[in-house]
C-alpha cells in the first residue's frame, strides 16, 4: 500500500469512529427532542443523558481527528472543500456550539423554561449538525467540489438531491444507532419499559433509515455513476454485509434478543463507509483529484502515521478503560433513571 | 479568528493549569487527611469540566475556521504544521478521556486510584500547549520545508517542531496559563474574603493557587525577557514595532507608552540608551529599526502594539511586586497577609493577568503581520475567496458572546450554591452527583 492509501485508511477510520460514537449521539439529542416534553418524556430523556454524559466529550474529538488528518494528510483536498462548501461547513460548526452548549447547560439551568429551552436547543442541533455534515459527503461524492479554492458552486454544490438525500441519511443513521444502543443502556439502567420504548423506535429508525439508502442509491445512479459504479463491483461484498447486519438487527430487536445488536447495528454503518470508501478510491474529490494527487510529502505522510500508531497504542487502552468503567457503572454523572413505578425492584 | 481564539485563550488557559491546581488540592488532601483541600479538589474539578466542555466546544469551531476562513494557508501549509495539531489531537483525547475518569470517578474509585487519574489530565495539557504553540512559533520563525514559494514538495517535521520561536514561545505560554489561572482562582477567594468570608475553605483556596502564582510569575518575567532579545535578532521588525523604533541605530531610547509617530515617540517615559542595553547588554547595540522594510511590509498600529507589550511587561512587574509582598509576609508570619489591601490587590490580579495574556497574543500576531507566515506568505494571500463569510462570522461572534455569558453564569452559580452549602452537591454538567444511591450495590 501507498503511504498515501495508508493515511487515506486512517482517515477513514477517523470517519468511521465519528459516524458510529459521534453519530449515536446525535441520534439520542433527535431522541430527546422528540421524547417531548412534561411527565412522559423525562425518564426517556434521564436515561439519554446518563447513558451518554460520560463518553460524548470523548466522542466528539473523532471530528477534530478528521480534520486535522484530512488538512495534514491531503491540504488541497481540505483547502476545496472547506472553501466551496462553507455554507454547509459553518452551520454545521454553529450546531456544534449550540449543541454543546445546550447540552451542558441542560443540567444546570434552574427554571423549567431554561431548561426545556437548552433542551430543544441541544435537541435541534443535533439533528441539523449531522445532516450539514451529510449534504458534504454528498457534495464531495457527487464531483461538485473543484480543487481551488473557492471554484465551487456556493450553493447548487450542496442543495441537489444527493446531498440532501445523503443529509437525511446520516441524521437517521445517528437516531438507528442511538435507539439500539439506548436499548441495551435501559437494560443496564434496569428499565424495562425504556428498554421496550427505544426498541419500538429503534424498529422504526431501521426501516427509515435502510429506505433513505435505497434512495440514495438511486440519487447515485443518477448523480455520481463511477462511486454507484463501484459500489455494484468492488465495494459489493461491503453492500451485502451491510444489508445483512441490518436485517439481523431487525431480526434481533423483534426477538428481544439481549446481546449482539450493538455490534450487528455498528457493523451496517461501518460497511457502509467502507463500501463508499472503496467504491469512490482512487479519487478523494471526484471525478479528477485522486488521493495520490493530493497527498502531501511523503515525510509529513509518515509522520501522520507515526501519530497515529502512538495514539492507537496509547489512547485505544484509555478509551477503552473508559468504556469499561462506565459499563460497570463505576463512572456516571447525571441520576440513573428510576425504575417503573410498582416495578419490584 | 482574532477573536475566538482570544476567547479560545483563556479557557485553553484554564483547561492547562485548573487540573494542576486540581490536583494539589486532592493530594494535600489525601496526605494530610485534610477534608477542606478535599472540598476544594472536588468544587475545582467541577469547574474544570464545564471549562473543559466550553474549551472543547471553542476548539472545535477553531479547526473549522482553519479551512472556513484560511483555506489558502491551510491548503498550502496544512502539511507542514498539520502534524503538530495530529500531535495535540492525541494530548486533546487523553485529556478528554481521563478527565471524564476523573470526574466521574469521585465516587466509586479508591482515592488514589482517583488521585493518579488526574495525572494524565496535567500531563496532556501540557502537551497539548506545547504542539498548538509549536504551530504558532512556527508562523513566526518557519522552516523546514521547500521550496519557500509555490506548492510545497518536501518537508522536514522535526524542523518544523522544533522550530527556533519554540524554545521561548512554549515555556512562555506554559507559565502564562498556570499564572493566569493561579490569580483568577485567587482572586475569585480573594473577593469572597473581602465579603467576610474567612473560613479555612477559603483561605486555603486562596493560598494555593496564588503559591503556584506567583511561583510562576519571576520566572515569567526571565522567559519573557529571552523572548523579546530573540524577537530582536530574528523578527527584527516585529521588535520595532513593539518598541516604536523608526531608524535602524545605536544607543536607542526605551520609551515607556507614549505614542508612535513617523517622527519618533510623543509623550511616554523615555530612558536614553536603555532599548539597547536590553537588546545587546550594551548602550551601543544596533537596533534594527521599521525602516530596514519596505512599509508594505511594516505591522500596521504601531501605538496598540507598543502599549500591548508594555501593559504585559508592566503588568507582569506588579505581579511580581504581589508575590514578594505575599512571600515577605509568609516567611515571617507563616499566613496570608490579612490586610484588606493585600486581598483587594489579589483581587485584581485575576482580571490583570487576563490582559496580559491577551496583550502578549497581540504583540505576536499583529507584530506578525502583513504576513500570515513569517517572510513567506502574506494574510492576504491567505484567506477564503467565498465572499459572504462575515455572514458566517458574524453569527459565531452571536454565539460566543452568549457562551461566554452562560459560562460566567454557571460558574458563578455554582459558587453562589457552594456558598449556602447546605451539605447537598448541586447538579452540573459532567459533575460527580454526590446524592446519588450507590448503583453498584444494586
Ligand atoms: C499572563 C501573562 C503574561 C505575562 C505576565 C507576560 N507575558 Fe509575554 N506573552 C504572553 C503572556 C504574558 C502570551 C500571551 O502568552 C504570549 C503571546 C504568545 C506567547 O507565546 O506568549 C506573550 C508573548 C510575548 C512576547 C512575544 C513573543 C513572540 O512574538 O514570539 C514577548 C517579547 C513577551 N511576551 C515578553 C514578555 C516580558 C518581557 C514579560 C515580563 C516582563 C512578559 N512577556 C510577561
Ligand atoms: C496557535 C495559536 C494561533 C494561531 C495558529 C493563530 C493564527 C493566526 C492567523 C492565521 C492570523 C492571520 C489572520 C488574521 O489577520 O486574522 C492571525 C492573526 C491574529 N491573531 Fe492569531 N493565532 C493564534 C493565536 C492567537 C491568540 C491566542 C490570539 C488572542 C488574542 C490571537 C490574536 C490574533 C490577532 C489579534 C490577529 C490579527 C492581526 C492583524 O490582522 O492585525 N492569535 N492569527
Ligand atoms: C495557543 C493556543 C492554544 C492553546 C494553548 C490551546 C489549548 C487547548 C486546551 C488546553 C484545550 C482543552 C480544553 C480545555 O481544557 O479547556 C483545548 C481544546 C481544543 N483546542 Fe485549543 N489551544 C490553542 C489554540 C488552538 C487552535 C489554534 C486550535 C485550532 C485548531 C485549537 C483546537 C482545539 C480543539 C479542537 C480543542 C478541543 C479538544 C477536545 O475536545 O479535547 N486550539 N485547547
Amino acid at each position: 500500500m501507498t503511504l498515501a492509501n495508508a493515511v487515506a485508511v486512517v482517515l477513514v477510520v477517523g470517519v468511521t469512529m465519528y459516524a458510529v460514537f459521534g453519530g449515536a449521539d446525535f441520534g439520542a439529542g433527535l431522541w430527546s427532542l422528540l421524547a417531548g416534553g412534561g411527565e412522559s418524556g423525562r425518564r426517556p430523556r434521564a436515561l439519554i443523558d446518563w447513558a451518554i454524559g460520560p463518553v460524548w466529550e470523548a466522542n466528539h474529538v473523532w471530528l477534530i481527528f478528521v480534520l486535522v488528518v484530512l488538512w495534514t494528510g491531503f491540504p488541497s483536498a481540505f483547502e476545496a472543500i472547506f472553501s466551496t462548501l462553507f455554507i454547509p461547513l459553518s452551520l454545521a460548526a454553529f450546531g456544534i456550539v449550540l449543541r454543546g452548549s445546550g447540552f451542558a447547560f441542560q443540567h444546570s439551568a434552574r427554571r423549567p423554561g431554561g431548561q426545556a429551552l437548552a433542551t430543544t436547543v441541544f435537541g435541534a442541533a443535533s439533528v441539523l449538525t449531522p445532516f450539514f455534515l451529510g449534504t458534504v459527503v454528498g457534495a464531495v461524492a457527487g464531483g461538485r467540489v473543484p480543487v481551488g479554492n473557492a471554484n465551487g458552486d456556493f450553493v447548487t454544490s450542496w442543495v441537489n438531491p444527493l446531498s440532501l438525500v445523503t443529509g437525511a441519511l446520516f441524521v437517521a443513521t445517528g437516531a438507528y444507532l442511538a435507539s439500539v444502543f439506548l436499548v441495551s443502556d435501559a437494560r443496564r439502567a434496569g428499565t424495562p419499559d425504556l428498554e421496550r420504548y427505544f426498541s419500538d423506535r429503534a424498529l422504526v429508525a431501521a426501516v427509515v433509515t435502510g429506505a433513505l439508502a435505497a434512495g440514495g442509491l438511486v440519487a447515485l445512479h443518477a448523480d455520481a455513476r463511477a462511486v454507484f459504479d463501484g459500489l455494484k463491483s468492488d465495494a459489493l461484498p461491503l453492500v451485502i454485509v451491510s444489508a445483512v447486519c441490518g436485517v439481523a438487527v431487525l431480526v434481533l430487536l423483534r426477538r428481544g434478543a439481549q446481546r449482539g445488536a450493538r455490534v450487528l447495528a455498528a457493523g451496517a454503518v461501518v460497511s457502509v463507509i467502507w463500501g463508499w470508501a472503496v467504491a469512490q478510491h482512487p479519487q478523494i474529490l471526484p471525478p479528477s483529484l485522486t488521493v495520490a494527487d493530493a497527498a502531501a510529502p511523503s515525510a509529513t505522510l509518515k509522520a501522520v502515521l507515526i501519530v497515529f500508531g502512538i495514539a492507537v497504542v496509547v489512547v485505544l487502552p484509555a478509551l477503552g478503560l473508559l468504556y469499561t468503567l462506565v459499563q460497570r457503572n463505576l463512572v456516571e454523572e447525571t441520576t440513573q433513571p428510576a425504575p417503573p413505578e410498582g416495578s419490584l425492584r | 479568528m482574532a477573536f475566538t481564539l482570544g476567547f479560545h485563550i483563556i479557557l485553553a488557559s484554564l483547561g492547562v493549569a485548573l487540573p494542576a491546581m486540581m490536583l494539589i488540592a486532592n493530594y494535600r488532601g489525601l496526605r494530610h487527611d485534610d477534608p477542606d483541600a478535599i472540598a476544594l479538589a472536588k468544587r475545582w474539578s467541577k469547574a474544570v469540566a464545564v471549562t473543559f466542555a466550553v474549551g472543547a466546544v471553542t476548539g472545535t469551531v477553531l479547526s473549522f475556521e482553519f479551512g472556513l476562513l484560511w483555506p489558502a494557508f491551510t491548503g498550502r501549509f496544512g502539511q507542514v504544521f498539520g502534524v503538530l495539531f495530529a500531535i495535540e489531537g492525541v494530548f486533546f483525547f487523553l485529556e478528554a478521556i481521563f478527565i471524564a475518569i476523573y470526574i466521574f470517578g469521585w465516587r466509586y474509585l479508591s482515592p488514589w486510584a482517583h488521585f493518579w487519574s488526574g495525572v494524565p489530565v496535567v500531563i496532556s495539557g501540557l502537551g497539548g500547549a506545547f504542539s498548538v504553540v509549536a504551530v504558532n512559533a512556527w508562523m513566526n520563525q518557519p522552516q523546514g520545508f521547500s521550496p519557500t514559494s509555490g506548492k510545497v514538495t518536501s518537508v522536514d517535521p522535526w524542523k518544523v517542531i522544533f522550530n527556533p520561536a519554540v524554545p521561548y514561545e512554549v515555556p512562555h505560554m506554559i507559565l502564562a496559563a498556570y499564572l493566569v489561572t493561579g490569580f483568577l482562582v485567587a482572586s475569585i477567594y480573594a473577593v469572597g474574603m473581602l465579603r467576610g468570608r474567612r473560613d479555612r475553605i477559603h483561605r486555603l483556596g486562596l493560598l494555593i493557587p496564588l503559591t503556584v502564582a506567583c511561583i510562576a510569575t519571576p520566572i515569567q518575567f526571565a522567559v519573557g525577557d529571552t523572548a523579546a532579545r530573540a524577537i530582536a535578532k530574528d523578527q527584527p521588525v516585529k521588535f520595532a514595532a513593539m518598541e516604536c523604533v523608526q531608524q535602524t541605530h545605536t544607543h536607542v531610547t526605551e520609551y515607556i507608552f507614549g505614542r508612535c509617530t513617523a517622527d519618533g515617540v510623543k509623550g511616554g517615559i523615555g530612558i536614553p540608551g536603555l532599548d539597547s542595553f536590553l537588546v545587546g547588554w550594551s548602550t551601543s547595540t544596533q537596533v534594527t529599526g521599521l525602516d530596514s522594510v519596505p512599509p508594505d511590509e511594516r505591522p500596521p498600529a504601531n501605538t496598540m502594539l507598543h502599549w500591548a507589550f508594555d501593559t504585559m511587561v508592566g503588568i507582569c512587574t506588579a505581579l511580581i511586586a504581589l508575590g514578594a509582598w505575599f512571600g515577605f509576609v509568609w516567611w515571617r508570619k507563616r499566613d496570608i497577609p490579612q490586610t484588606t489591601w493585600f486581598l483587594r490587590a489579589c483581587a485584581l490580579s485575576g482580571i490583570a493577568s487576563i490582559v496580559a495574556l491577551e496583550a502578549g497574543w497581540i504583540v505576536t500576531e499583529v507584530g506578525r503581520q502583513p504576513w500570515i507566515v513569517y517572510r513567506v506568505m502574506r494574510t492576504s494571500d491567505a484567506v477564503t475567496h467565498a465572499n459572504g463569510i462575515w455572514i458566517t462570522f458574524s453569527l459565531v461572534l452571536a454565539i460566543y458572546a452568549v457562551l461566554g455569558a452562560i459560562l460566567i453564569v454557571v460558574l458563578r452559580a455554582m459558587s453562589k450554591r457552594w456558598r449556602s452549602d447546605s451539605g447537598v452537591d448541586d447538579e452540573v454538567p459532567y459533575g460527580p452527583d454526590t446524592d446519588v444511591p450507590p448503583v453498584a450495590a444494586r
